[in-house]
């Protein structure tokens, strides 16, 4: 037997899907124009899935820090934050989060990956319940295995399957964690956190928040879903990415538990890896300030994502969710969704591919993420795109009834 | 609800049917994964249908123990009776 054997499934439907084209997990970028245009796989192609949420990889202040941090500081810090791996700039940038956030404290972890896993895994023990929301991304997933703890999911969305399994779970084990995400990254759609609140209120639960895809995008000041709907004091814990509106790689958790810092002692993901790196934590430190005097940044953002829905909605795809800067077309099989994918990037525009198991419900998605450093007129060039696309998948289902 | 094994196998085979798509015949030792093809991600889906059915929670770090219909059952059994 060959150890590689129990991956034989993954590999039969690898190959299904390099006989349709392109191979999805094999795409390069090279040459890149601006945040938004890249040449991919050799042709100049509009970027509109790479969660660069406020375009902020090339800002010239964040570009400007991490060159300054890596000339004073160096490239890596070669150490864990246990060990040598604390830099003052580290904890600089944890009180800027914190102060952002409205916190008492906050953690950089290496990347939003780590975070969640760390989060997770330290604040829920072996004799705690998780409960987390089904459409979960796989990192919380991953933390909440890693952690020991009972996990029960429930619906996504649904408060109320929430509110009966809290109730079932009534008086077993020790404490009771939710989790749930601001914007969900397949589908685009947003948490009900006023009615989760409630929810975490009635059966003393703690809850806790993954902003990735909210941060910066959602709230009067770029907080996330948890400042959109008013609740961030019932809260109890944030996590968040560097990697998608702050334009650099790493994450973070935040919260005002008197406690929390003890995940410094208790979170191994946290405790046992490099951490970030001297330009990551230069160039991170300024996208904070950015996003804090630049609100107009984010009107632009969701300017440009009503732009996007709306065209594409108009040429008759089924979008998943309502207005968001995550925008998910549904397809309707596997097949045509490679088809599809494939038939953009030979048009010039550069989509996530999504499918099972990466997404929920089987779903298999073209998923588009807008930046607010799209032009409107690449959007339109986009959407004239899809136009085409639209066009050439018609007669391709006409061609295959007939 | 019935809470004997014969039921509960009988109703999860039912549920089962949804993704049996090679229409292997389904009895408690059918395995999900290698008799049935059922991926990871569809067995909690799948879950999610047997706690509405049995009005249970299945913590989904039990699963990791479950590759028969049989370990369904007896799991369902086991949470039915907590």
């Amino acid at each position: 037997m060959d150890i590689f054997d129990k991956y034989s499934m993954q590999m039969k439907r690898h190959e299904r899907v390099l006989k349709m084209g392109t191979d999805p997990f094999g795409v390069r970028m090279g040459r890149l124009y601006s945040t938004t245009e890249a040449k991919v796989n050799g042709r100049r192609t509009i970027l509109i899935g790479t969660n660069n949420y406020l375009g902020l990889t090339f800002h010239k202040q964040c570009r400007a820090a991490a060159i300054r941090a890596i000339e004073t500081k160096g490239t890596g810090t070669t150490g864990s934050r246990i060990a040598n791996g604390t830099y003052g700039t580290h904890l600089e940038l944890e009180h800027i989060i914190a102060g952002f956030l409205g916190r008492r404290s906050a953690m950089v972890f290496p990347t939003g990956y780590q975070a969640n896993l760390g989060m997770i895994s330290g604040l829920a023990g072996a004799h705690d319940t998780i409960f987390v929301d089904a459409d979960s991304h796989a990192s919380i997933y991953d933390g909440c295995r890693l952690s020991g703890s009972t996990i029960i999911r429930f619906k996504h969305n649904d408060p109320a399957d929430l509110d009966r399994r809290l109730t079932r779970h009534n008086g077993q084990g020790a404490c009771k964690l939710i989790i749930v995400e601001g914007i969900y990254s397949m589908v685009g759609d947003t948490a009900p956190l006023r009615e989760f609140v409630e929810v975490k209120r009635r059966h003393g639960a703690f809850l806790l928040v993954d902003e990735a895809h909210s941060l910066g995008v959602m709230g009067a000041h770029g907080r996330g879903a948890g400042e959109e709907m008013d609740v961030e004091d019932d809260i109890d814990f944030v996590v968040g990415t560097f990697s998608k509106s702050l334009g650099g790689v790493g994450g973070f958790g935040a919260s005002s538990h008197p406690k929390f810092d003890m995940l410094r002692f208790c979170a191994r993901p946290y405790m046992y890896t490099a951490s970030a790196s001297p330009a990551t934590v230069a160039s991170v430190s300024e996208a904070i300030g950015v996003i804090q005097r630049k609100p107009k940044l984010r009107r632009r953002l969701w300017k440009n994502a009503k732009r996007l829905y709306d065209g594409l909605a108009a040429l008759g795809y089924d979008i998943c969710s309502q207005y968001s800067p995550v925008i998910a077309l549904r397809m309707p099989s596997e097949e045509l969704c490679f088809v599809a994918w494939n038939r953009l990037l030979e048009l010039g525009v550069y989509v996530n591919l999504a499918v099972p198991p990466g997404t929920p419900n089987g779903l298999c998605l073209l998923r588009c993420s807008v930046s607010a450093a799209h032009t409107s007129e690449q959007i339109d060039e986009v959407c004239r795109r899809f136009a085409q696309l639209a066009e050439e998948l018609l007669e391709e289902q006409s061609r295959v009834v007939a | 609800m019935a809470t004997d094994s014969v039921h509960i196998i009988s109703d999860l085979c039912a549920l089962l049917q949804r993704y049996n798509k090679e229409g292997v015949e389904l009895t408690g030792p059918t395995a999900l994964s290698a008799d049935l093809n059922v991926a990871s991600v569809e067995i909690m889906d799948l879950v999610m249908e047997i706690e509405e059915k049995f009005g249970i929670d299945i913590p989904i770090n039990l699963l990791f123990d479950v590759e028969k219909v049989d370990d369904l059952a007896k799991l369902v059994q086991d949470r039915m009776g907590q």
